[in-house]
């Protein structure tokens, strides 16, 4: 088992969210992450998904989702050649005691307080999903009490976009 | 000029313009609408079922038994959820079938209103796409999409969902000139090279196997088949949605593989090294165990869909391809093999197939207190009818019988549920498929339990001119699951014992259909019941042949075995040794 970020161009449809997340659970496959968003191209989503699964569970679940009418293309987004972020906001306890270290942290991460309490602050971070599991394991100790993530959104390194990629169809002729 | 006219209007003349000679459905509510204008449809005939499952199984019967796409249709809520079995039975058969039903006004939907049911999120996993559509002018063009996804790549259900108000707006008709669906490509013809590569693993294999299964039917490429298979000399198998693909007289048909399939075509499966699966997709109703599944044939696997090769067993060759292109294509690759002298000699193959075909043949025995073989109704069935005829089954134990026994010749002529084994399946499946072929003779042979939960259909059949024959094959009994019961359940017969020997009179319940009925419970009158039928030609047959319930379908793969542990009767096993390496 391994953890694959897929992209995954759709037409805009009522509907086309759930034809995706539907068919995820009803071949048995966990989704770790989903993000949603629109696209540079009108009528055209992007969604991201992370999944754990191994190799031969990866290329059919890929197969059935491109079996989608709605789905356009489907490009594996591998660690070594994609960035891949996330957004978190964290509620962590910070009283007149603790709050200079938890902002210490929060500089060594290079993340933003965006609310202040007189018992809490709240965290913006965005980052690798290692990142920010390594980034709440070090606040953990001052008292999470909330977190919210964003899922994962990942782009392709260098200057080709999704578009000029290999179409879903061409890898039907294997 | 632009003509305006209402949603209804607009569908009635999109299934014209889609050239659908038949609907089968039920008015309601939310589709009325449409049924007004379709009063006035002049090619467009609508037959009036009593369940709307009926009406799914019928548009399943048709475009099984024709090649077209069968249409049913059903109003919104109850009607809409009761045509799931059937649609979730085309998925799995990959049967072009377009459902269209009603939905409450879009300003309802989401309010729990009178006969509302998402039927759109309900059919998401079990139709190849679905529209729900709520302004008339979107109507023309999911038609045509809906006909166009039905009927090609690989077939299956399409359902278009319309709700009443865009059924009752007005909006300007345009039938689409061109189709636009940049997310469906599929992929028709073969890679030149992977052909080759096909053509060069078929003429080196020593012991190969044609696989074949319902896709040879669906893209018609039964002469293609034929061609190739003449041309290599090799052994065919026909699973149980391919029977009739290849003609069974055929002395290369080793028959059907599988947990009911003839020892032959079981052997030849797992002894192969090379299988040419067909359109066929590694059900687990041929493998058995997979694990244990021809374990040492290399695969080449040729099918429409991408996500069928490599989905149960590698495919050392994968070809994506409309299968009738392929054996196209494949018939001069391997010419021009045999040509350059390339040719393994299959001789000790046949040898050892011939030694397991006539060691081990399709058999039963009659049962000793003089009680009617339901294996020998089928099989003299099959004899008076003959392989022109279209047989429609139930599911259990008749389904199984009718594949073995009866003879197929012709493609087309077995319907069956396969993939989903919906009981029920084969009055309404009848009665579509004589629709689509008027000119056939059509059986339904269904068991005494399929039967009472679809047989009001007969009243359809009487009233519309729709002569269907029936071979009621009344074990009084569930008869497959009486048999596990037997084999499994140390002959415990929990509920499935249905009486349907005195509980209900089927003979009357004919009569009272308008159905003609016959009774027969001894062999001396099965003949003369069957040949009466045929001649019968106004009115649907029932015959209610009262069969011994204690008849069992042999061979057998136990659920959860593996083929090489397949027995040809209870506790005897073929021995395989002979000629195997």
């Amino acid at each position: 088992m391994a953890r694959h970020t897929l992209s995954i161009l759709v037409q805009d449809q009522p509907g086309v969210l759930a034809r995706i997340s539907a068919l995820f659970s009803r071949r048995g496959y966990n989704i770790e992450s989903l993000a949603v968003g629109t696209t540079e191209t009108e009528g055209v989503s992007r969604m991201t998904v992370v999944v754990n699964v191994d190799q031969h569970a990866l290329e059919q679940v890929t197969k059935q989702l491109n079996k989608l009418i709605n789905v356009l293309k489907i490009v594996e987004l591998d660690d070594s050649t994609a960035i891949a972020r996330e957004l978190m906001l964290i509620k962590v306890k910070a009283d007149d005691h603790s709050r200079t270290k938890v902002l210490e942290l929060v500089e060594l991460f290079r993340a933003k307080v965006v609310d202040v309490s007189g018992d809490a602050v709240t965290i913006e971070a965005t980052g690798s999903i290692d990142k920010l599991e390594a980034f709440l394991n070090v606040l953990a100790p001052h008292g999470i009490k909330e977190i919210v993530q964003s899922g994962v959104v990942a782009l392709a390194r260098g200057g080709r976009s999704i578009a000029d990629r290999s179409n879903k169809n061409s890898e039907r002729s294997i | 000029m632009s003509q305006h006219i209402t949603g209804a209007e607009s569908l009635v003349k999109s299934l014209e313009h889609a050239d659908v000679e038949v609907v089968f459905g039920i008015p309601g509510g939310a589709i009325l609408p449409v049924y007004d204008p379709l009063m006035d449809s002049p090619s467009v005939r609508h037959i009036l079922v009593r369940h709307e499952q009926g009406a799914g199984h019928a548009a399943e019967g048709y475009a099984a038994a024709s090649n077209r796409v069968g249409v049913c249709m059903a109003t919104s809520g109850p009607g809409a959820t009761n045509l799931v079995t059937p649609i979730a039975d085309a998925h799995m058969d990959s049967v072009p079938m377009v459902a269209i039903t009603g939905q409450v006004p879009s300003a309802f939907i989401g309010s729990d209103a009178f006969q509302e049911a998402d039927i759109r999120g309900i059919t998401m996993p079990i139709t190849k796409h679905n529209y729900l559509v709520t302004r008339a002018e979107d109507i023309p063009r999911a038609i045509k999409e809906a006909f166009h996804l039905a009927s090609t790549g690989r077939p299956g259900p399409v359902l278009v969902d319309i709700t009443k108000d865009a059924l009752q707006a007005s909006a300007e008709f345009v039938w689409p000139s061109h189709i636009d669906l940049p997310g469906y490509k599929p992929t028709t013809k073969p890679h030149g090279r992977q052909i080759k590569e096909a053509a060069r693993m078929i003429v080196d294999a020593h012991r190969p196997v044609f696989y074949v299964g319902g896709g040879v039917i669906r893209s018609q490429a039964h002469k293609e088949l034929r061609q190739l298979a003449e041309l290599t000399g090799i052994p065919v198998v026909t699973t149980l949605m391919a029977r009739g693909a290849f003609p069974d007289s055929h002395p290369q048909h080793m028959g059907m593989p599988g947990m009911h399939g003839t020892v032959g075509a079981v052997g030849a499966l797992q002894k192969a090294d090379l299988l040419i699966v067909l359109g066929a997709r590694f059900d687990d109703r041929v493998t058995g165990k997979l694990e244990s599944f021809s374990p040492k044939s290399k695969v080449i696997h040729i099918d429409i869909d991408p996500a069928e090769i490599g989905k149960n067993r590698y495919a050392d060759i994968p070809i994506v391809s409309d299968v009738r292109e392929a054996i196209a294509q494949l018939v001069p690759a391997v010419t021009a093999e045999f040509d350059a002298g390339n040719r393994a000699d299959l001789t000790a193959w046949w040898i050892t197939l011939n030694h397991w075909r006539e060691t081990y043949p399709l058999g039963y025995d009659q049962p000793q207190d003089g009680t009617l073989s339901p294996q020998y109704v089928i099989e003299r069935l099959g004899k008076i009818a003959g392989p022109e005829a279209i047989y429609a089954a139930g599911v259990g134990q008749h389904q199984m019988w009718a594949a073995q026994f009866i003879g197929y010749e012709n493609p087309n002529t077995w319907l069956n549920s396969g993939g989903l084994g919906t009981m029920g399946y084969s009055i309404p499946a009848a009665m579509g498929a004589k629709v689509g072929a008027p000119d056939k003779t059509v059986w339904a042979i269904d068991g005494d339990g399929c039967f009472q939960m679809t047989n009001q259909e007969l009243a359809t059949c009487t009233i519309n001119d729709i002569p269907i024959k029936v071979a009621l094959i009344n074990n009084a009994s569930l008869g497959m699951v009486r048999q596990w019961q037997n084999l499994f359940y140390n002959e415990r017969y929990s509920n499935t014992d249905l009486h349907s020997h005195s509980v209900p009179d089927f003979v009357k319940l004919a009569d009272a259909y308008g159905c003609h009925g016959i009774r027969v419970s001894t062999a001396e009158e099965v003949d003369k019941a069957i040949e009466r039928s045929m001649e019968i030609n106004d009115a649907p047959v029932v015959i209610d042949f009262q069969v011994h319930r204690d008849a069992m379908v042999w061979p057998m793969v136990a659920a959860g075995t593996g083929n090489d542990e397949i027995q040809f009767a209870r506790d005897l096993a073929p021995q395989w040794e002979r000629g195997d390496d």
